[in-house]
């Protein structure tokens, strides 16, 4: 038996798919992998062996890329899906749904869409009508309740969707990336809604891929990957985990790219007919975890040109698209040869950058005019993490208070 | 059991889903709800003139245009009810596979609005019957029993087909296919005693739907009907149209369980 203070308690959880491979939804198709036996059948593991606890009045965060199995996890949660093997125990009511605006219809108005919204939470007409108003003043849609909700914008929808989500009024609450709907103040809205919640010490699973949201809000948090359980932990961890991974993914799958079309035209990589090729390789590790004062993150750039012209490089740090960092060659005066693999290292100190991504770009200028010839700006990034206290900003804040009395 | 299967949230649940299920049945047409009434009345029609004029197929059956009628309306409600039920799990797939609600409740709402509809029906017979000037007798009362029977058949087979949908889409085919036979082997458009031979008769008042039929036209119409009880006497095997349906009610409501775990992966 699991003890009281436990929301949640999931252990050994499975589930399986399996594939069909032309979907034997034809009797035909029964009859004809019957007589194969199988062979049309290929089995999907979307979780294996996944277990954890979610404790009562914990905000609690997963996370994972697309295809991780997130949502089918979710969806075990909700009973909509039963495991293939292992045991879900929920200790209380959870919310039912795992998506927004479940059962919409456009062809309802406003009203009864939420009539029947509410009646698929467990409502009836007589509940409903107790906190309708309440509904729509958080939605703030007075005037368009006797409008056919397909005559309604997507955000509006959304904002009539997650007004009635709320309240359902269930032990735990599970929310599926809702948070990045509608307009900035309706998200500020929701923002002061959940931290009442929070406040409240109401159970809440949020999924999200927002990692600001998993910082913000959560207390502990799970990243799953491949089925499986890949941390649990503090929510800045996991955070950094997870977009450790994404970086990792990015830049597997940029690396194929450039070995088949490496002269294509890219928004991000484009290379001249004087470049032959213009790589970044990352030699020191892409997360620092609380950096010391003169940790480095190092990289080299490699590049290889097809004619002898005088050229220069230049990098530049980014966080957001915005150059924090630049600096070019042109003191440095090498004299290049075509058809010859230069290697250059840079050092970045991390002493003045604080938590956050960076991104690391690289440019080849023909010396004679300043013409581009070639740049890369896809392949690499790092990530620094200085934990909770080092307050917001992109750079270190080195400056002081003084107090004029 | 059932203290639970019709909890506050379900009730409210199946009432919201037989309302959204109303509204939009007609939305869009001129006429909207009285299509309820205009089809069967407009069907009937044709009917009558087919087989009461020119075939002359009920020559001795009393108020056989009536007669005719209940029959139809109350086949039809068996079709409407199974048909739409066929689909009803996987139209209702955006549900299903994003929230947790009684799977079952889909197809009950299904067999709700088919009821409303009946009743609808009911009252274009009552009418006919008026203007017929057929005789109320103490066996209206049977009706409702007999009704009931009818919706427990057609229940039992709903679950069984909106579960095989699922997995596989020819049943919608095969059932239509069923249909039109057992159309044409239940006494509906021509009265039982046209059939020349009494080991027939026997046979086919062995179906649920053609005793039912039966029934419900003595008890309504006429005691002039052929039913299973004036056929067999007091042979046992009255009680196999009964035996059949508890079957399919359990069949169905047995498969249905089983899938329905699956229906939100299968969908």
């Amino acid at each position: 038996m699991m003890s009281d203070d436990i929301a949640i308690h999931i252990s050994g959880v499975s589930k399986d798919f399996v594939l069909d491979r032309d979907k034997e939804n034809t009797i035909k198709g029964l009859i004809v992998n019957s007589w194969k036996r199988n062979k049309g059948h290929k089995v999907l593991n979307a979780l294996s062996d996944v277990s954890f606890e979610v404790k009562k009045g914990e905000f609690f965060g997963i996370v994972g890329r697309n295809g991780s199995g997130k949502s089918t996890l979710l969806k075990l949660m909700a009973g909509i899906y039963s495991p293939t093997s292992g045991r879900i125990t929920i200790n209380g009511k959870l919310t039912p749904f795992i998506e927004l605006g479940v059962g919409f219809n456009p062809e309802l108005t406003g009203r009864e869409n939420v009539y029947l919204n509410g009646a698929l939470l467990g409502f009836n007409r007589k509940e409903m009508r107790a906190m309708y108003e309440d509904i729509v003043d958080f939605a703030e849609l007075h005037k368009f309740m006797d409008q056919k909700l397909k005559n309604y914008s997507s955000g509006m929808q959304v904002r009539l969707a997650f007004s009635i989500a709320i309240k359902a009024q269930s032990d735990i609450l599970v929310l599926d990336e809702v948070l990045a709907v509608g307009d900035a103040a309706f998200q500020q809205k929701c923002n002061s809604y959940f931290q009442s919640l929070k406040r409240k010490e109401q159970t809440i699973i949020l999924v999200t891929h927002a990692m600001d949201n998993v910082n913000r809000y959560c207390d502990r948090a799970m990243l799953i990957g491949d089925g499986k359980v890949k941390l649990i932990g503090k929510p800045e961890d996991v955070a950094n985990q997870y977009t450790l991974e994404n970086l990792n993914a990015e830049k597997t799958s940029s690396k194929s790219k450039s070995k088949v079309v490496s002269n294509e035209d890219g928004s991000t990589r484009k290379l001249s007919e004087h470049v032959k090729r213009l790589d970044i390789v990352a030699q020191s590790p892409l997360l620092f975890t609380k950096p010391t004062q003169d940790e480095e993150f190092v990289f080299d750039v490699i590049y290889e040109l097809t004619e002898d012209i005088p050229v220069d490089l230049g990098i530049s740090v980014l966080y957001q698209n915005v150059s924090l960092i630049e600096h070019n060659t042109k003191k440095l005066k090498i004299n290049h040869n075509k058809n010859t693999i230069y290697t250059l290292t840079y050092k970045v100190p991390l002493k003045n950058l604080n938590s956050g991504r960076f991104d690391v770009s690289a440019a080849i200028f023909q010396k004679k005019g300043f013409i581009l010839i070639g740049f890369n700006t896809d392949s690499c990034s790092f990530i620094i993490d200085r934990g909770v206290k080092s307050g917001g900003g992109v750079i270190v804040s080195r400056g002081e208070w003084l107090i004029n009395e | 059991m059932l203290k639970r299967l019709f909890s506050k949230q379900n009730r409210a649940l199946l009432s919201e889903l037989v309302r959204t299920d109303f509204k939009l049945r007609y939305q869009g047409s001129v006429l909207g709800y009285l299509w309820s009434l205009l089809r069967p009345l407009l069907i009937f029609v044709i009917l009558y003139f087919v087989f009461v004029k020119f075939l002359k197929l009920g020559n001795g059956v009393p108020h056989y245009p009536v007669y005719l009628l209940l029959g139809i309306v109350v086949w039809n409600f068996f079709v409407e009810m199974t048909v739409q039920s066929t689909s009803s799990v996987v139209g209702r797939g955006d549900l299903i596979r994003k929230i947790r609600i009684p799977r079952w409740m889909v197809v009950f709402s299904t067999s709700f609005s088919a009821l409303i509809n009946l009743a609808l029906n009911l009252v274009v017979v009552a009418v006919f019957m008026a203007i017929n000037h057929v005789e109320i007798r103490n066996t209206l009362l049977l009706a409702a029993p007999i009704l009931l029977e009818i919706y427990i058949f057609a229940l039992g087979i709903s679950f069984l087909l909106a579960a095989l949908f699922v997995k596989f889409r020819d049943i919608s085919y095969i059932w239509e296919v069923l249909l039109q036979a057992g159309f044409y082997a239940t006494p509906i458009l021509y009265p039982l005693s046209r059939i020349p031979s009494i080991a027939f008769q026997k046979i086919i008042m062995l179906n649920p739907m053609a005793q039912a039929v039966q029934d419900i036209r003595f008890a309504l119409i006429t005691h002039q009907t052929t039913t299973i009880y004036s056929l067999y006497r007091n042979n046992y095997l009255i009680i196999v149209p009964f035996i059949v349906v508890v079957l399919f009610l359990f069949l169905g409501v047995f498969y249905f369980k089983m899938q329905s775990k699956y229906f939100a992966e299968n969908i």
